[in-house]
């Protein structure tokens, strides 16, 4: 059966190394949609983005994760991804050695294959390569080079964005992708992000900071603290929260002060 | 129990009767440094795991064995060798072929390329330019420790030839096929010396291959000669069936203002030795030392790298790196000695290895030993796995498990290889390293051995 959700998640809970992160959360995401989930360190968005993509370091303990209706826990890394989920890391893995064209290459046409799909001819790939390029404005030296290798900070981002355009996924994680951006590089990933969106595809932004929400501008905004979502609203939320900061939500979401302070601390 | 004793035992009986065989088809300067040579293996012994240099690597699978007497090639045995055909396309190269370690013309093997540089056979080379050969043979060997040093000298009676007279240049690289090829066991000891006078230019692609199904050692000493600002580049592709050993002893003695460049790129072999000395006897030289290799079943594959700093403001680089599964094993013994005078040198050495079995095996020793006081040096090693966040990274791409780690590999492989300065050679590398590590290569390039 089909659901009219992307994405559901259903009080999920999760923890690495026997610790607690994920302590019940629920999201539901619809195609096309952009959702915003912000909040302080340590409660949990990264380990969220990392349960969605299967990472094994965090063990899932409770609660179900449906991607069109298909049970997401039940299937690997590489699985999810030919299924349309894509996450752009937060600190992208420098691997030398391995060329950015062979890397792309691969990963296309695993995804091609899965779709029943023939591989892409030489020609054809290289022309999407040029297109998606131009997409990030990324320099064509840098696809000439190792996956990330000697990449500055936002060249890495820019080819994570470039990565989602060559993939084109149906849920794109943006993890943090705007820390360590310049103003003109957060424009361009921004820029990315907008021009891949469509009826079909869900974008899920993990930020801090509302800036990137000024380019990507998102249906829901949610706040997350300690390992649960405690509030959510339209695009509004972010500004609120660049204006109060979080300390009123958490006042609101009637969270134990010791808690939010040993959270902090992590 | 020693093995050793009976095994000297029979040398000695076998270099005994050499009077009639060998030294009579020998050249008379190899003849001259025979007795002292022997005499100075008996001295040393077969090296045993007490050894420094073969601490980690235990040679008597190898050597403690009746190879059957000693090779001398037949004209037919050329016929069939010549027919041997090099895969790698596109590869321009002046090719020659050796046969257990003799050249095919014998004594009229010497031929002068365009550019004026000499290719051909010791032997031959010894009648045409007595003095220059006599000036440099068995000039650079040292180690007064390692018995297979001197056995070489003793026993060797052919080897190849190259020399790069000054200011000489010749644009493309010369490929030597050193071919195994016999109905019998055989145990081969080639002798090589190479030339490369000042301002000279020369590279070397050595490539090595067994095409018959018998058992193999080979003992190889080749000595080079690097010339005031001239270059060498020696590349050493090793694809022997896992029933040879080779052992290389290479001796690289440089000049001022010179270049040279090792890379010993280990793809087959049962046992696989690869000693290297670099010598920097001149002011403002370069030397580079890389080696890589891919070890599977009970292969033993071992490096040795010593370079010698004795000449102020010089540069050294040594990269080895091995990838090691089934219950192979690898050893790495590297050391940068910087002599007393040799200040602003600038020395690096790095070993990284990664483990794919619980069986397999990676003894690293990197050493510095370093008697002057303003120089850069230094020097690491690693074994491990392959790298667990990259290879999320890959699979969070939709690459196959399977395939990320290989990927993996091959791009841990793909940093010595990119240092092979002949681009048709470097993407034939790729490629054999990338079927060697995926499987499909479980016989060797041109091999007809199906090997175990």
């Amino acid at each position: 059966m089909k659901s009219e959700f992307l994405l559901q998640i259903k009080d999920l809970k999760a923890s690495i190394d026997n610790k607690s992160i994920i302590k019940g959360l629920s999201l539901e995401v619809k195609p096309g949609e952009i959702h915003a989930i912000m909040g302080p360190n340590g409660s949990g968005k990264s380990t969220l983005a990392n349960v969605l993509t299967g990472r094994d370091l965090v063990t899932v303990t409770d609660g179900s994760v449906t991607f069109e209706g298909r049970n997401l826990l039940d299937m690997s890394p590489e699985e999810r991804a030919r299924e349309g989920i894509f996450l752009s890391f937060q600190y992208p893995i420098e691997i030398p050695g391995v060329s950015m064209v062979n890397f792309m290459k691969t990963a296309i046409n695993e995804q091609r294959k899965h779709r029943g799909l023939e591989p892409l001819s030489a020609s054809e790939f290289l022309s999407q390569m040029r297109e998606k390029k131009e997409l990030v404005e990324i320099d064509s030296a840098l696809t000439n080079r190792s996956v990330n290798e000697g990449f500055s900070g936002g060249e890495k981002k820019k080819n994570e964005i470039f990565q989602m355009a060559m993939l084109e996924p149906r849920l794109a994680l943006l993890d943090e992708t705007d820390s360590g951006l310049d103003i003109d590089a957060l424009r361009i990933v921004a820029n990315g992000v907008n021009k891949i969106r469509s009826a079909d595809t869900s974008v899920i932004v993990i930020t801090h900071y509302q800036r990137l929400l000024d380019y990507i501008i998102p249906d829901f905004v949610h706040v997350m603290f300690d390992g649960r979502i405690v509030k959510s609203a339209g695009p509004e939320l972010a500004l609120e929260l660049e204006k109060r900061g979080y300390d009123w939500i958490r006042k609101e979401a009637d969270i134990a002060e010791e808690s939010w302070i040993t959270d902090r601390k992590l | 129990m020693d093995y050793r004793p009976e095994v000297i035992s029979k040398l000695s009986a076998m270099f005994n009767a050499g009077h009639g065989t060998f030294l009579k088809d020998s050249p008379e300067l190899f003849n001259r440094h025979r007795e002292k040579a022997f005499n100075d293996f008996l001295r040393l012994g077969i090296p045993d795991r007490k050894n420094e240099a073969y601490k980690y690597t235990n040679l008597e699978k190898f050597l403690n064995y009746q190879y059957q007497d000693y090779f001398f090639p037949l004209p037919s045995d050329f016929r069939e060798a010549e027919r041997f055909h090099c895969e790698v396309e596109d590869l321009n190269v002046w090719n020659m072929v050796l046969l257990n370690g003799f050249f095919p013309h014998g004594e009229d093997g010497l031929v002068m390329l365009p550019g004026g540089i000499w290719v051909g056979s010791m032997k031959a080379a010894v009648r045409q330019f007595p003095s220059l050969v006599e000036k440099h043979y068995n000039r650079y060997v040292e180690d007064g420790t390692d018995g297979l040093i001197p056995l070489n000298t003793a026993l060797a009676s052919d080897g190849l030839f190259l020399y790069a007279p000054k200011n000489t240049v010749y644009t493309k690289p010369i490929q030597i096929v050193n071919l195994l090829h016999s109905d019998k066991d055989i145990f081969v000891q080639d002798r090589n010396l190479i030339i490369v006078e000042e301002g000279a230019q020369l590279s070397l692609l050595s490539c090595d291959h067994s095409i018959s199904p018998r058992r193999f050692l080979t003992n190889t000493i080749t000595e080079v000669y690097v010339g005031r600002n001239a270059r060498f580049d020696i590349i050493r592709v090793q694809n022997q069936h896992d029933n040879s050993g080779k052992i290389t002893h290479t001796f690289i003695h440089q000049e001022r203002d010179s270049y040279a460049s090792s890379n010993n790129i280990s793809l087959h072999g049962g046992l696989v030795r690869n000693a290297t000395w670099h010598y920097l006897g001149g002011e403002n030289s370069e030397t580079h030392s890389y080696g890589l290799f891919l070890a599977d079943k009970d292969q033993h594959i071992a490096n040795f790298v010593k370079v010698d700093h004795v000449a102020p403001n010089c540069n050294s680089t040594q990269l080895f790196k091995g990838v090691l599964d089934d219950n192979s094993s690898g050893a790495f013994n590297g050391r940068i000695m910087v002599h007393k005078d040799a200040q602003k040198t600038n020395a690096y050495q790095s070993n990284n290895n990664i483990i794919l079995s619980d069986t397999a095996r990676m003894d690293t020793k990197p050493q510095l030993e370093i008697y002057a006081d303003d120089v850069r040096c230094s020097h690491g090693a690693t074994v491990g796995q392959l790298d667990e966040n990259a290879l999320f990274y890959l699979r969070s791409r939709g690459i196959d498990v399977h395939e990320a780690r290989l990927m993996l590999m091959f791009g841990f492989a793909h940093e010595v290889i990119k240092k092979i300065s002949i681009e048709a050679l470097r993407d034939r590398i790729d490629d054999l390293v990338q079927k060697r590590l995926r499987g499909e290569l479980s016989r060797c390039a041109s091999c007809a051995v199906q090997c175990n």
